[in-house]
């Protein structure tokens, strides 16, 4: 019997991406919830020694690091259920692009916009704004990334859909807003609303305060 | 882009090329490249089209669409072509630790790379260490197996083997010496260049070394 294991968090969007592609797989797993910031367990170094980081898929005892490469190897393992990339080349190589381009480049510029201040984040907000063109023009017409329904790009996108927006409204920024993308905008709401990804979302009050928290000792760090 | 069949836009000294390179060779794929005169002084109106987020090579334009991103272009490769020479590894678990260890390369040697030969005093030397400390562990991870694929020459072969012509150049740079550091890769490494596909494809390292030098300059880095 196939023996699977996810150690993650549960505020990590990067953790609930392995989540949701496993489910929409329908796989069935323990989860083990890692207090990361504060404590890294003896297992999760075990399987993680390199980055010391979660989500750690193990599947049979072997460890699979790193979300990107965890959900291609959960599209590759278990092939029923719905395709996480498409089969084609082509349009396999523009999926792949695109969640690069969305770890890379937007989840780190979006994160410093909100914890930077004065001049570094006014640079922050524009190259945000920048990639978030992008990403506008790349939703064009469909509803999703993936098309009519949601693939590797929209789960990988999950940050901008739910942790961004929490985080951004801390930070008292409107830097992702519906009259600004209104593509984007609808694409959260009917992304929020799909049953595998709303019941997969940490809940919002928890995430927070957590994050609210955080800004309140970066905001008393600065003023020592 | 009106291209048919198989175009590479390309610079001599990217080892992210000489990825896709060695990859169409191995493959035996015909191609035609162009070269882009010189990457630092303007991008060629074709490379801005064909990447006009990133704006850098490598990018392989097949029939007319373009694909980019070293390790991206490889997988597409392989996928087209998949009847020759298969550079993924067969089994899941195995592409996973191959895609694993390219990202963890890449994400290192961006940063690393450059302050190797472009810092000095204390970020230099801790460039050193964090390069050192990474070929220890990939060192670990090819053991005792002929190539990073096992028996066979694949995907974590192609993506690393580039970077050795730079080694010279860090070596250099840094006053460190990679054959008594790590001589099971060294050992790697030139295994991997008696392949037709990696000689034919990496330039001498003492050219890239005197590259590395009028980079500085024109850079006004000392």
């Amino acid at each position: 019997m196939a023996e699977v294991k996810l150690f993650g968090n549960w505020g990590s969007p990067f953790s609930r991406r392995v989540e949701v592609a496993l489910k929409l797989k329908g796989v069935e797993y323990e989860f083990i919830d890692e207090d990361v910031y504060n404590y890294k367990s003896p297992l999760l170094l075990k399987y993680n020694p390199v980055h010391k980081k979660v989500p750690v898929l193990v599947h049979n005892g072997k460890p699979i690091c790193e979300s990107l490469v965890i959900l291609e190897y959960v599209d590759e393992t278990w092939e029923k259920g719905p395709s996480l990339l498409p089969k084609d080349p082509y349009e396999r190589a523009l999926v792949r692009f695109w969640t690069k381009f969305l770890d890379e480049k937007c989840v780190p510029t979006l994160w410093k916009t909100c914890w930077s201040i004065g001049e570094e984040q006014e640079k922050a907000k524009e190259e945000s704004t920048e990639l978030l063109n992008i990403l506008e023009g790349t939703l064009s017409d469909k509803k999703f990334f993936g098309g009519d329904s949601i693939g590797m790009v929209d789960i990988v996108a999950n940050f901008i859909s739910y942790w961004f927006i929490i985080l951004q409204e801390l930070a008292g920024l409107q830097v992702l807003t519906k009259e600004k993308f209104p593509k984007l905008g609808a694409w959260i709401d009917d992304y929020l609303n799909c049953n595998i990804i709303k019941e997969n979302l940490p809940p919002k009050d928890k995430l927070t305060a957590y994050f609210r928290a955080r800004f309140e000792a970066a905001a008393a760090a600065t003023a020592k | 882009m009106e291209e048919e069949g198989v175009v590479l836009l390309e610079f001599w000294s990217s080892p992210y090329v000489m990825r896709v390179k060695i990859a169409l060779e191995e493959k035996g794929i015909q191609f035609l490249y162009k070269e882009e005169e010189n990457i630092f002084l303007g991008k060629s109106p074709l490379l801005l089209e064909a990447n006009p987020i990133y704006k850098k090579v490598p990018v392989l334009i097949h029939n007319g669409k373009p694909i980019c991103e070293s390790h991206n272009i490889l997988e597409y490769i392989d996928q087209v072509w998949k009847d020759k020479f298969p550079i993924l590894p067969h089994h899941p678990y195995e592409r996973a630790r191959s895609r694993f260890w390219i990202d963890f390369f890449d994400k290192m040697i961006y940063d690393i790379g450059r302050r190797m030969w472009a810092s000095k005093g204390e970020d230099q030397e801790d460039a050193k260490q964090e390069f050192l400390k990474s070929l220890k562990l990939l060192e670990e991870e090819l053991g005792d197996k002929p190539y990073f694929g096992g028996g066979q020459f694949g995907l974590l072969d192609i993506a690393l083997i580039p970077f050795s012509c730079r080694f010279y150049t860090y070596e250099t740079f840094c006053k460190f010496n990679l054959e008594k550091i790590c001589p099971n890769l060294m050992k790697w490494v030139n295994k991997c260049n008696e392949r037709e596909s990696v000689s034919k494809a990496l330039p001498n390292p003492y050219k890239v070394y005197d590259f590395g030098l009028e980079v500085k300059k024109m850079l006004g880095i000392e």
